[in-house]
């Protein structure tokens, strides 16, 4: 589990992050919804320590990362695996060299093993023969598949995922969502998805956090955020002609 | 004519809307008291303070000492090896060159047309072979270097080796370094070589110096002390040439426009900061 208590981050002037407390639940996936410039993206950079924090805590299963030196963070980061929204694949490795190499950085296995590891990650995201293709010759869902596999190559605890299904179609977006749910399941891990979607939302969300202007507005479950009144809550799920017409139905 | 233009852009955006008071006040009460200069002096102060921190995370320990040393003999083909055509094909000119210009000048019977052969091989021990080469590499490999790590940073690469606990200052540019300080000393030497050889066949070519006279200037009065101020110098271009591109391109952000920018502002600053310390070194040796 990971607990925030009393999170701020300012970039000078600009306050981003105000005093936000939360809980990120094993074996579920935990959403963070909220606007553009909201400080979604802040939030999660804070929580893997590519941004220090203000004051306030970040704790991954009772040990507080916030206030971890460099060093000791790294043994809480080998934990974690993360999804960026284009991938970030490193274009000068193959898919198996990519998937390789956490592995080779942080574990002493042999080559055959890391190679046996990186095609059961294959396997697992449903891409047994892509191992020897380059980043480049993929296309945006197996781009997301293959960043998936080198996230959970690790065995990682933790699984963040900065918008997994942006610029995918929607069916693809949904394999992702569903990839994303049942590895959550599968290998208990505590997953944090950061999206706007509402489809994803409504398809794998167990634990859900709107963030607004930098402060944690609201926070429910799939079924309660379809019935909230909360008004900026609201006007952010209900946003489009296709959710106020969901909106009537369910009203109805 | 020109004084009505600053005006307008002053008071007016890039999309001809007239800005606003407070918009003005902010921008002059952010920048406007302090004069150009001093702003400039700031900036160059500002990068050097966030260079020297940066820098120290490269000595820092590697994670896998066998990745890291993988990883330079990549950078030894990528930064070395694939640059050698280039150094071979301009020092051979620059040698021939140089022979012609220092026969055309030579007009006096009181000096001796050895004299060539010296002159060249001091220019190029001295001067073109560490520095001149140096600077196109500075084009050549430091816009190839920000580029790439430029293109890391604003793909996620850079965090995503973050998140993962990888050093990543270390992992990408620790290699880029060692492989240049490793190989450029070779491509100097190769350089002065290719040079002198240039010159060689530039004299019997154009007939203005024999190959005995040449090669009796090439071997006369030799310092050796002068290969050893040449290499010494050849190792801080080094390093300068993978650090700074490599600085600018590790703190992109924004987009391909960006990368485009970072890697056109690293080489500039890459030329300067060399034939600074070119200044320098040359003061603290040669006195």
């Amino acid at each position: 589990m990971i607990e925030l208590k009393g999170l701020n981050k300012s970039f000078g002037d600009h306050h981003v992050l105000k005093d936000i407390s939360a809980q990120f639940h094993k074996g579920q996936v935990n959403i963070i919804i909220g606007q553009s410039g909201s400080g979604k993206t802040v939030l999660t950079k804070c929580m893997v320590g590519l941004h220090d924090v203000d004051s306030g805590t970040i704790e991954y299963d009772g040990v507080d990362f916030a206030s971890m030196s460099f060093k000791e963070k790294k043994s809480i980061r080998k934990d974690i695996g993360m999804l960026f929204q284009g991938g970030a694949l490193f274009d000068s490795m193959t898919v198996e060299g990519n998937i390789m190499f956490p592995l080779s950085m942080f574990t002493d296995q042999t080559l055959a093993e890391r190679r046996a590891r990186s095609q059961f990650c294959l396997d697992r995201v449903n891409l047994p023969n892509a191992a020897k293709l380059l980043p480049s010759e993929l296309s945006g869902g197996m781009k997301k598949r293959v960043a998936i596999a080198r996230a959970i190559a690790t065995n990682p605890k933790y699984l963040f995922c900065d918008e997994p299904n942006s610029g995918l179609d929607p069916k693809t977006g949904l394999v992702i969502d569903q990839l994303i749910k049942e590895i959550t399941e599968e290998y208990q891990i505590t997953t944090i998805v950061i999206t706007h979607d509402m489809n994803s939302v409504i398809e794998i969300g167990e634990n859900i956090q709107f963030i607004y202007e930098g402060e944690k507005w609201w926070e429910g479950s799939k079924e309660e955020i379809l019935r909230t009144e909360n008004k900026e809550v609201v006007d952010f799920v209900y946003a489009s002609k296709f959710m106020k017409r969901v909106r009537a139905d369910l009203a109805k | 004519m020109e004084r009505m233009r600053i005006v307008r852009r002053l008071f007016m955006d890039c999309k001809g809307n007239v800005r606003t008071n407070i918009e003005l006040q902010l921008e002059f009460s952010a920048i406007g008291r302090i004069p150009k200069f001093s702003r400039n002096y700031m900036g160059i102060i500002h990068h050097i303070g966030r260079y020297v921190l940066w820098i120290s995370k490269v000595f820092k320990r590697p994670e896998k000492w066998r990745i890291y040393r993988q990883r330079i003999f990549e950078e030894v083909q990528n930064l070395g090896y694939a640059s050698l055509g280039l150094v071979a094909i301009v020092s051979g000119f620059m040698g021939a060159v140089l022979t012609i210009q220092l026969a055309y000048n030579i007009d006096s019977p009181l000096i001796p047309l050895y004299t060539v052969g010296l002159g060249v091989r001091d220019s190029l021990i001295l001067e073109f072979s560490p520095t001149i080469i140096s600077i196109i590499l500075a084009g050549k490999v430091g816009s190839s270097i920000a580029g790439e790590i430029g293109t890391m940073r604003v793909t996620d690469q850079i965090d995503a080796l973050d998140i993962m606990g990888v050093n990543s200052t270390n992992y990408l540019v620790g290699p880029k370094m060692i492989a240049a300080i490793i190989c450029n000393p070779f491509i100097v030497i190769i350089s002065m070589i290719l040079g002198l050889v240039g010159g060689y066949a530039a004299g019997i070519l154009t007939g203005e110096v024999s190959g005995n006279t040449f090669i009796f200037g090439i071997q006369y009065w030799f310092q050796p002390f002068y290969i050893t101020y040449a290499l010494i110098k050849t190792v801080i271009f080094a390093i300068i040439i993978t650090t700074v591109p490599a600085y600018f391109g590790y703190h992109t952000s924004g987009g391909a426009l960006e990368v485009g920018k970072a890697s056109t502002i690293s080489v500039v600053y890459s030329i300067v900061i060399i034939l600074t310390f070119n200044l320098i070194l040359t003061q603290m040796l040669l006195q």
